[in-house]
């Protein structure tokens, strides 16, 4: 390096034996995406930055809420409201003006995928939804470039390194040879439900920025073809080994057409049921008046629901007592709309299908979100 | 013979437990069908098995005390 500055910003490093000066130049000179700057995005961006990767990408076009807060650190409060991409890049850019963010502000679709990834060696996957986590996974295998995986869930995370063809001619694994279709809607609990440990995402995510760094410099051990998984709550780690099979390949296109076709939204949701309703429609229904609003949540469930005007009846006492109101539509609503549309399923049926009976899909947190959003953009 | 299970993610809401021994299975078909009837709702659930830390698509012979995690997706981020 003939910088000065450069030198000592990275001099704890650079003196590690087997990282050198050398390690430090090729991460200067790689390019790394990071997708989703969110509880792994943050700390893997924040690590990533400050140990100098060269080229940073960021693919984010959420904004930060105050329900982020307690695991994206990197976000202040003041920054509420704000996109996460570009607020990220402003806070990375002030911890390293050296290196170089191309931010995306949007969301990753099948459609700009394939062109958002192409310029990185490297791609982290930091998203929140499985929907495009298997978009992220089949775009790394089609233009083969590495995946550094991290997922988490209540007080446990995965961290995985897919995609990477080593030395010894082993078949690279991906994240389909693992789970090799995604799950259908109620066989996983979903993230707004099953909440999360605020560090844990910044233990995992700071793992896949180390992971990052030892592909990029070649030193250690990093998880490729492995999946390890850590608990928070009594610091176990268990590390499991992946085998490539033949059959997950028919599962992912193979041509950039294809990969466009496929539509990741679809594969991921279940079908809706027609007794789901969304947001505007739902706000349409408060509007008309003649329509009874419950919330199925628990009693202890967060966040309260002032907005409008409904009745409390938990899932749990719902099913023996008879809704009491005449009203001929009935809306349900839960957390993420999946208990809910249960209950609307039930109703309907009892109701021998003579009432309208709704469920609001995304649930309350959606709803809130929605509408928080409208209100500071 | 008896098997170590080790579950993890949401997967311990529906067992309980983190770790489980679960006596006379042959192999890992015959595991989750065991599984199934001590927990109902194990067979609406996602997850894929390792034994003895690697991970199995097909019908796998256990042996005696052989360790089987259940390993379920997660999505969060």
């Amino acid at each position: 390096m003939n910088n000065k500055y450069s030198y000592e910003r990275y001099s704890r490093q650079t003196l590690l034996k087997g990282f050198g000066e050398a390690g430090q130049e090729k991460l200067l000179r790689a390019k790394v995406l990071v997708i989703g700057a969110g509880g792994l995005g943050c700390p893997a961006l924040q690590y990533l930055a400050a140990a100098g990767v060269g080229t940073i990408g960021i693919v984010d076009n959420d904004i930060v809420s105050l329900s982020n807060l307690h695991r994206q650190p990197l976000y202040s409060t003041a920054d509420i409201g704000l996109f996460k991409s570009e607020t990220a890049a402003k806070k990375l850019g002030e911890l390293n003006p050296e290196i170089s963010f191309s931010i995306y502000n949007e969301r990753l679709t099948s459609a700009n995928a394939l062109e958002i990834l192409a310029p990185f060696d490297i791609i982290v996957d930091g998203t929140d939804n499985f929907a495009t986590r298997y978009l992220v996974n089949d775009a790394c295998v089609l233009l083969d470039k590495p995946l550094v995986y991290g997922a988490v869930s209540q007080f446990e995370g995965q961290i995985a390194v897919f995609n990477f063809h080593s030395a010894n001619n082993t078949p690279a694994v991906n994240y389909r040879d693992l789970f090799p279709n995604p799950p259908k809607e109620n066989e996983v609990l979903n993230c707004a439900e099953a909440g999360v440990i605020g560090v844990l995402p910044g233990i995992i995510g700071t793992m896949q920025a180390s992971e990052t760094i030892k592909l990029i410099t070649g030193i250690g051990k990093p998880l490729i073809n492995s999946l390890l998984s850590f608990n928070a709550l009594n610091n176990q780690t268990y590390e499991v080994s992946l085998q490539a099979k033949k059959e997950t390949r028919s599962f992912i296109p193979t041509t950039k057409k294809d990969f466009e076709s496929m539509n990741y939204e679809w594969l991921c949701a279940a079908e809706r049921s027609p007794r789901e309703i969304d947001i505007t429609r739902f706000d349409e229904l408060i509007a008309a008046g003649d329509t009874i609003l419950i919330d199925v949540r628990e009693p202890n469930e967060r966040p309260e629901v002032t907005e409008f005007m409904h009745e409390r009846v938990p899932l749990s006492t719902l099913i023996q007592s008879s809704i009491k109101s005449d009203a001929q539509t009935i809306v349900v609503f839960c957390q993420s709309g999946k208990r809910s549309l249960e209950v609307a399923e039930y109703l309907y049926e009892l109701n021998d299908k003579s009432r309208n009976v709704y469920s609001l899909k995304g649930g309350i947190l959606k709803w809130k979100e929605y509408h928080q959003k409208k209100e500071t953009v | 013979m008896a098997v170590n299970i080790i579950i993890f993610g949401q997967l311990t809401d529906i067992t309980g437990e983190q770790n489980l021994v679960v006596s006379d299975v042959r192999d890992t078909d015959q595991l989750i069908a065991k599984l199934n009837t001590m927990f109902p709702a194990m067979s609406g659930s996602k997850y894929v098995l390792a034994v003895d830390k690697r991970v199995i698509s097909d019908n796998t012979i256990l042996e005696n005390n052989s360790t089987i995690a259940l390993l379920p997706p997660f999505s969060g981020g």
